[in-house]
């Protein structure tokens, strides 16, 4: 990789200002033609008669550096550290719906902890029959269930209640994340506990609580709690990562990320919410009339558009089109998204790379022919109780502009004719 | 309620049955049971009989859960972890505290974040103020202004704060920073004292301001509507650019700093005949200057030259000082002074950071720091700095101590 290599790659630039300047004069659907043959081709390539790394070279394999732009990223003037803080995940540049834990996006209330399994305790306490004690041993021995969910922060898209402001899918719709968890049912382990102290569980709730600094806590409706909520120890198969609570989490399908605790460990049975910092001071939606709506938990339905978008713009020009996207809705599967290519003007259903999967993420593909005239992108996302996606004149109209969280509004991306996409609101 | 409420399927008949009630009403995804625990389970098991129906099992002994995982929680345990306070006062321990001391409290652990008088500094925040801006843009929202409970404050303040020096106040202390807390927000005078006796009797503003998720019945009738798809609109105009207000994190440096690596890496390859004596060189040094040199002498030759592997260590000890203080290029005061060149300069001495009184006048009395009262003031900062602005509980560990040394010696060179 010395000399000859930089003659190379020159000699490849050159033969890519070539097509490009070829693709440029080439219409419609006939293919580009090459200024010449293709070094890449007809050049016998390092890779093609060297050797490559061998194996352990890796033990625990990363992404290619090619690929190391794919990052999570924060936004520094959201936050006054980053202990407190919250990142994004790359939705911009993944595909498919299973988010790699690895940029997966990070909220921590008083930083990652390093807990090992050894040091982990859960307790359950509070009206139960026999206060318990379990650790991490202990719940590999319960039943285990297996289920893809999406997590996605109350404040996703939350910057943009007032108006466009961050130029990215990534900032304005990463605070979600869609991860296969293996655990116990919450519902399994509050009978191990017995619930009979509690008496008429209607109106009891759990009250959850993590183990680091912030012992962030959550009361949840004891409904939910013996609904679907998981104890949860792995993600896409492997352990948690320590920034997303390991060795235990709580899994809260559908309701918003705050609740589902991270190092949890704590389970108590109650027969009020504790009200705690979280559910009152935090995570309170405040109307356009000063009052505030709290316990919202649920995620609305919700899609956005991944690609093109503003960290994803369109390289080649005009033709073919992959235009895809993500949607979800914590009250049940995804049934149908529509794109529009005009601004709403006009609306076409876009395909479902698979069935929606209840309060998880499903993939959308919109195949489309661009004629290299600017676009305004949107998708709109449907759920299955019949919840058509507003847009934020609809959700202002109601709510007004003081809220932070819970933003479930169509989003706009303007693909300008040089294929460069920008995040506007329009009329 | 809904029948999701079921956690029971059947009158107790052993573990067997609950098991499998339990798992008759999981909906989906479930893993197979094992084939005995089904058979055992499925005579018994009604999904007619609800979840009113209680299981006999508290009349078993507590060792005898339906599965008998996990041990029984002490009660010396249950009393340490169980620590949530309602707002009718459940979970309050017993205690007083007063304006005056929640005052002294709240100047040592919560003003450097918080403010003398609980207004916020930077992007922290705000405890005070904000009352009457709910309804107007940009609320404000503070404990006087937007809180329904003094019992979220007192919690809080409990179980999180001091920002990481979490759970070390006692619950007089509590009890004195919330009450100076409420003092900030006019809603006590200075002479009040709360306790646990009359903690529910001070409502706060807007006790009354919240109501419960009402999306179903306000929202989900107008999401609810089948949408247009042609012709929907005439005209569509661009209301409003992110562009314009450029407030997006630049990705460019990286992606630049990125492509420069890759240049320096092909540079390397393209030159190892340079390279390997080069770095071979320094280790060379190391290696020999501590046989070469008496005891003495090692000092002044150690402070010149840096245990690279100790800073590395250090780097990733200062990540627990990160929060406050900024070191390297382009480091600036925040929350605390900036580190750069901080050894062998005196106590309090970067300027325009505002240090307490002890550490100002300790500067100016002429100490400056060293590796030694670095090591005891990270140690136990509050011993070696009385009144110390810095809310931190110290380093436990003396190796931790020593590589953030070297690595602040680092950025003292």
């Amino acid at each position: 990789m010395t000399a000859s290599s930089n003659d190379m790659k020159s000699s490849r630039r050159a033969f890519l200002r070539g097509a490009l300047a070829a693709g440029g004069t080439v219409a419609g659907a006939s293919m580009a033609k090459a200024a010449g043959p293709d070094p890449l081709i007809t050049e016998v390539q390092p890779w093609a008669s060297g050797l490559g790394e061998g194996v352990d070279a890796t033990p625990y394999g990363l992404p290619i550096k090619f690929e190391s732009d794919v990052v999570r990223r924060n936004v520094e003037w959201l936050t006054a550290d980053v202990i407190s803080s919250i990142n994004f995940t790359p939705i911009h540049a993944l595909d498919g719906t299973i988010t790699p834990q690895g940029c997966a996006f990070e909220r921590h209330h008083s930083g990652a902890i390093e807990l090992s399994k050894q040091d982990y305790r859960l307790m359950i306490n509070g009206l139960v029959d026999r206060p318990l004690v379990f650790t991490y041993a202990d719940l590999e021995r319960f039943p285990r269930e297996q289920h893809v969910y999406f997590c996605e922060c109350a404040a996703n898209t939350g910057m943009e209640w007032a108006g466009a402001q961050l130029n990215g899918a990534q900032f304005t719709h990463g605070m979600i994340h869609n991860m296969e968890y293996t655990g116990v049912s919450l519902r399994t382990l509050l009978a191990e506990a017995g619930l009979d102290a509690a008496g008429d569980l209607s109106d009891k709730w759990v009250y959850v609580e993590g183990a680091d600094a912030s012992s962030n806590g959550r009361s949840i409706p004891m409904e939910k709690a013996l609904d679907d909520v998981l104890v949860a120890f792995k993600a896409n198969g492997e352990a948690l990562r320590m920034e997303h609570g390991y060795p235990a989490r709580l899994v809260v399908p559908g309701w918003e990320g705050n609740m589902w605790v991270k190092w949890l460990r704590r389970i108590e049975v109650t027969d009020a919410p504790v009200e705690s910092r979280e559910e009152t001071s935090k995570y309170t939606d405040t109307l356009a009339d000063g009052t505030s709506r709290k316990w919202t938990w649920v995620m609305d339905a919700k899609s956005v558009i991944t690609s093109p978008s503003p960290q994803a713009p369109i390289h080649h020009g005009k033709g073919p089109l992959v235009i895809t996207g993500l949607a979800w809705s914590g009250r049940g599967a995804i049934t149908r998204v529509d794109v529009t290519t005009d601004g709403g003007k006009t609306w076409q259903q876009a395909r479902l790379a698979a069935p929606g999967q209840k309060m998880a993420l499903t993939r959308f593909y919109f195949d489309h022919n661009w004629d290299g005239e600017e676009m305004f992108l949107q998708a709109r996302a449907h759920d299955e109780t019949g919840y058509v996606q507003p847009t934020k004149t609809q959700l202002r109209d109601i709510r007004g502009l003081n809220s932070v969280y819970h933003n479930n509004c169509i989003q706009t991306w303007w693909v300008k004719p040089n294929g460069e996409a920008e995040n506007v609101e329009i009329s | 309620m809904s029948k999701s409420l079921n956690l029971y399927g059947g009158l107790a008949v052993g573990s067997v049955a609950m098991l499998t009630a339990a798992y008759n009403f999981a909906d989906r995804n479930v893993t197979p049971m094992p084939e005995a625990a089904r058979v055992l389970g499925e005579a018994p098991a009604n999904p007619d009989i609800g979840f009113m129906v209680k299981p006999a099992i508290a009349s078993t002994s507590p060792s005898d859960g339906p599965l008998g995982i996990g041990r029984v929680a002490l009660p010396e345990e249950v009393a340490a972890w169980n620590v949530d306070v309602r707002p009718d006062g459940q979970g309050l321990p017993e205690g007083s505290g007063n304006v005056s001391d929640g005052d002294d409290l709240f100047q040592d652990y919560c003003a450097v974040c918080h403010g003398v008088f609980a207004e916020g500094v930077d992007n922290w925040p705000k405890l005070a103020g904000g009352s009457g801006t709910l309804d107007r843009e940009d609320p404000l929202k503070t404990v006087g202004s937007y809180w329904p409970y003094v019992s979220t404050v007192w919690d809080y303040v409990h179980r999180s704060m001091p920002f990481g020096n979490a759970q070390s106040l006692s619950p007089d202390e509590v009890y004195a920073i919330t009450a100076y807390i409420l003092y900030s927000n006019d809603l006590v005078d200075d002479d009040f004292v709360l306790s646990n006796e009359n903690f529910t009797e001070v409502t706060l503003p807007n006790a009354d301001g919240f109501l419960v998720d009402d999306r179903e019945t306000t929202e989900l009738p107008v999401f609810s509507q089948e949408p247009c798809m042609e012709n929907c609109k005439d005209t569509v105009e661009i209301t409003m650019r992110a562009t314009v207000l450029d407030v997006t994190p630049d990705q460019t440096a990286a992606r630049e700093a990125f492509e420069a690596e890759q240049a320096a890496a092909q540079a390397t390859e393209a030159t190892p005949a340079v390279a390997e004596p080069a770095a071979a060189a320094p280790e060379t040094a190391v290696a020999e200057a501590p046989a070469e040199e008496a005891p003495a002498a090692e000092a002044p030759a150690a402070a010149g030259r840096l245990d690279m592997e100790l800073v590395a260590a250090g780097e990733k000890v200062f990540k627990k000082c990160a929060a406050c203080h900024q070191v390297g290029e382009g480091a600036e005061n925040k929350t605390g002074p900036h580190l750069n060149g901080v050894m062998g300069r005196p106590l309090g001495g970067m300027e325009g950071f505002n240090y307490s009184k002890t550490m100002a006048e300790m500067g100016a009395s002429g100490t400056v720091w060293s590796e030694e009262n670095m090591a005891e003031f990270l140690a136990k900062p509050r011993d070696y700095v009385k009144g110390t602005k810095m809310s931190f509980a110290g380093l436990r560990k003396d190796d931790e101590i020593a590589a953030i040394n070297e690595y602040l010696k680092s950025f003292s060179q």
